[in-house]
């Protein structure tokens, strides 16, 4: 009961129910689509990038609580980083789910990020956590797809 | 959309976790599901802690101690390859692979153990219809018939001797109750269908399809059909005869029996004239770079080394499953498939997809608010397992406007204890998720 309470965490239920920058962006001059065919997720993220920062982004779709969650307070994270930062701050993210059960997860420079620790003692529900960012790396790259397959 | 014919059991008087006696079921034959139990090793472990409530049937079922030991038995004791080679072991391993062939024909009732082949799945039996027939009977503009309610394993097939052939595939709709809209099938049904393929029980929906009217209907225009028979073959008696189908197809694994062993029966006036599947070893009388002579049935359509020991477990799973009487599962999990549809409907903001009026097994359903992953992770804390997800049947999930349902799927094995469990997993459920 008490990992299930670190996995789904007030902050990350709030998101769920009312997601950050659920829309699309006007103006956009990146997209992708990111889709788990494991569980159906599925989002379509909508950047303005001007002189490699992030200005705008947006996300629709649907999800399970963690996914959403994860766009939504990713949406929060990235608005105003160069995009350097963001593949930066990504692989921080990525290091917070998937390190070694033995070592404690480092929350620094996550900021509101450090929520999904929890998430790292249900590996099944890591690529529920990080489909939005594996679609916003795309969207950088100007990849249009993401899959966590 | 109601789940459930109105009228009230006294099942739902009752307090919540307490068990009320089982109402009788006229003439039906009674199993004991808690002594049966005993049989599944695998049914007495804990998951995180929990005992562990088995309610992903469809997904794959667990296997009796019978089972077990008859695909152990084989590896210790009688392994050698099959069909060939004179000595002592082979000859048993070949008696128990064409035994097992001779249990699974009495099993369903086929006319002939040469009618019945033996694959990996339902998933190489369509594909081995869809090659095979598709070879010998489909040309362009020719037609495929099913319905919106199959497994991907029952279109795409389909679908891809469609690509070959230029042929189409035709679908039959569901209505919103999840039941074949029987008219439409008959409307599709045209001068140019050369196969009907219909699952017999849905997995991700649990409806029971007419399949002996459909198979009456297609027959009276000449139309063959294959029947999907995965998810019929563990909880419903099926005899090919009486159904007169042309094809029927199933998994071991779903039925209590191994992975990677299963049957296609066909009638042979279809198997005589269908080319074989695979080329290879066994599925042939005499080779030479000049002209190869293909086996008769049922080895023309069994190339390379078959899964023996599956076989003899699966030989051993229809012996075990004729001991506990294809009936009495039927009505036991009929019975216990009202008492979960009751007891779910308690669950606030639940809404069970897939209320045909005639249904095995299946409870796939979703509550407002709260995604199925969600739902599935939080139950498994609990031990409880089930299948979230889309189940293979995309389609289906499209026509309810859904990404994915939760769906508890029983056997025999279970109780109302499990279903219990559920139901108190459920509002923890909506607990966790506030």
């Amino acid at each position: 009961m008490s990992d299930l309470r670190e996995l789904y965490q007030e902050v990350i239920l709030d998101h769920n129910r009312a997601p950050h920058n659920y829309r699309a962006v006007q103006d956009a001059n990146r997209t992708a689509q990111g889709y788990n065919p494991l569980c159906g997720d599925q989002l379509t993220l909508t950047l303005r990038v001007e002189d490699d920062v992030v200005k705008e982004v947006g996300f629709l779709g649907q999800g399970c609580a963690i996914s959403k969650a994860s766009a939504s307070l990713m949406t929060d994270s990235v608005k105003g980083k160069s995009t350097a930062e963001v593949e930066a701050l990504f692989e921080r993210f990525h290091l917070l789910l998937t390190g070694p059960p033995d070592v404690k997860a480092d929350p620094k420079g996550l900021g509101k990020l450090a929520v999904f620790a929890g998430v790292r003692e249900f590996p099944v529900r890591v690529k529920c956590a990080t489909l939005a960012w594996h679609t916003l790396h795309n969207a950088l790259k100007g990849e249009e797809q993401a899959s966590t397959e | 959309m109601s789940a459930l014919p109105s009228s009230k059991l006294e099942d739902e008087e009752t307090m919540p976790g307490v068990v009320p006696p089982p109402p009788a079921v006229a003439a039906a034959p009674r199993l004991d599901p808690y002594k049966l139990r005993e049989d599944f090793p695998i049914l007495r472990r804990k998951v995180h802690g929990k005992p562990l409530v088995y309610l992903d049937n469809a997904n794959t079922s667990q296997k009796p101690q019978a089972v077990i030991e008859a695909t152990d038995h084989f590896y210790r004791e009688i392994n050698a390859n099959i069909h060939r080679g004179n000595h002592w072991l082979s000859e048993k391993a070949t008696e128990a692979y064409e035994g097992a062939r001779e249990k699974v024909r009495r099993f369903i009732n086929a006319p002939d153990s040469k009618e019945v082949i033996f694959v990996r799945g339902a998933t190489e039996a369509v594909n081995l219809v869809a090659s095979s027939f598709g070879q010998a009977f489909v040309r362009e503009g020719d037609e495929i018939l099913i319905t919106a309610m199959e497994h991907h394993s029952n279109i795409v097939p389909w679908q891809l001797l469609c690509e070959r052939t230029g042929a189409k595939l035709k679908v039959a709709s569901i209505n919103d109750d999840g039941e074949l809209m029987f008219e439409e099938l008959e409307r599709l049904l045209s001068p140019r269908t050369k196969l009907v393929s219909v699952v017999h029980v849905s997995n991700a929906l649990g409806t029971v399809n007419p399949v002996k009217r459909i198979i009456d209907l297609a027959h009276s225009r000449s139309v063959p059909v294959f029947v999907d028979g995965a998810q019929a073959m563990p909880h419903l008696p099926v005899d090919v005869t009486a159904l007169d189908c042309d094809f029927y197809a199933f998994s071991g694994h779903k039925m209590f029996g191994p992975t990677g062993i299963g049957a296609l029966y066909g009638k042979s006036k279809w198997l005589c004239t269908m080319p074989p599947y695979q080329g290879g070893g066994d599925m042939i009388l005499s080779v030479s770079f000049e002209k190869t002579t293909y086996n008769v049935l049922p080895w023309k359509f069994e190339a390379g080394t078959a899964n023996i020991a599956g076989g003899a477990g699966l030989g051993a799973t229809v012996e075990y499953l004729e001991s506990v009487g294809m009936s009495a599962i039927a009505a036991w999990e009929h019975e216990l498939l009202a008492y979960g549809t009751e007891r779910l409907l308690e669950v606030p903001g639940l809404r069970i997809i897939g209320t045909a009026r005639e249904k095995a097994s299946v409870l796939s359903f979703v509550i407002d608010g709260i995604h199925p992953h969600d739902i599935g992770t939080i139950l498994d804390r609990d031990g409880i397992a089930v299948r979230t997800g889309h189940h293979c049947a995309q389609p289906v999930m499209t026509r309810f406007c859904l990404p994915a349902t939760a769906r508890a799927s029983l056997a025999f094995y279970n109780t109302r204890e499990d279903i219990d469990a559920l139901v108190k997993g459920l509002h923890e459920v909506r607990k966790v998720m506030g």
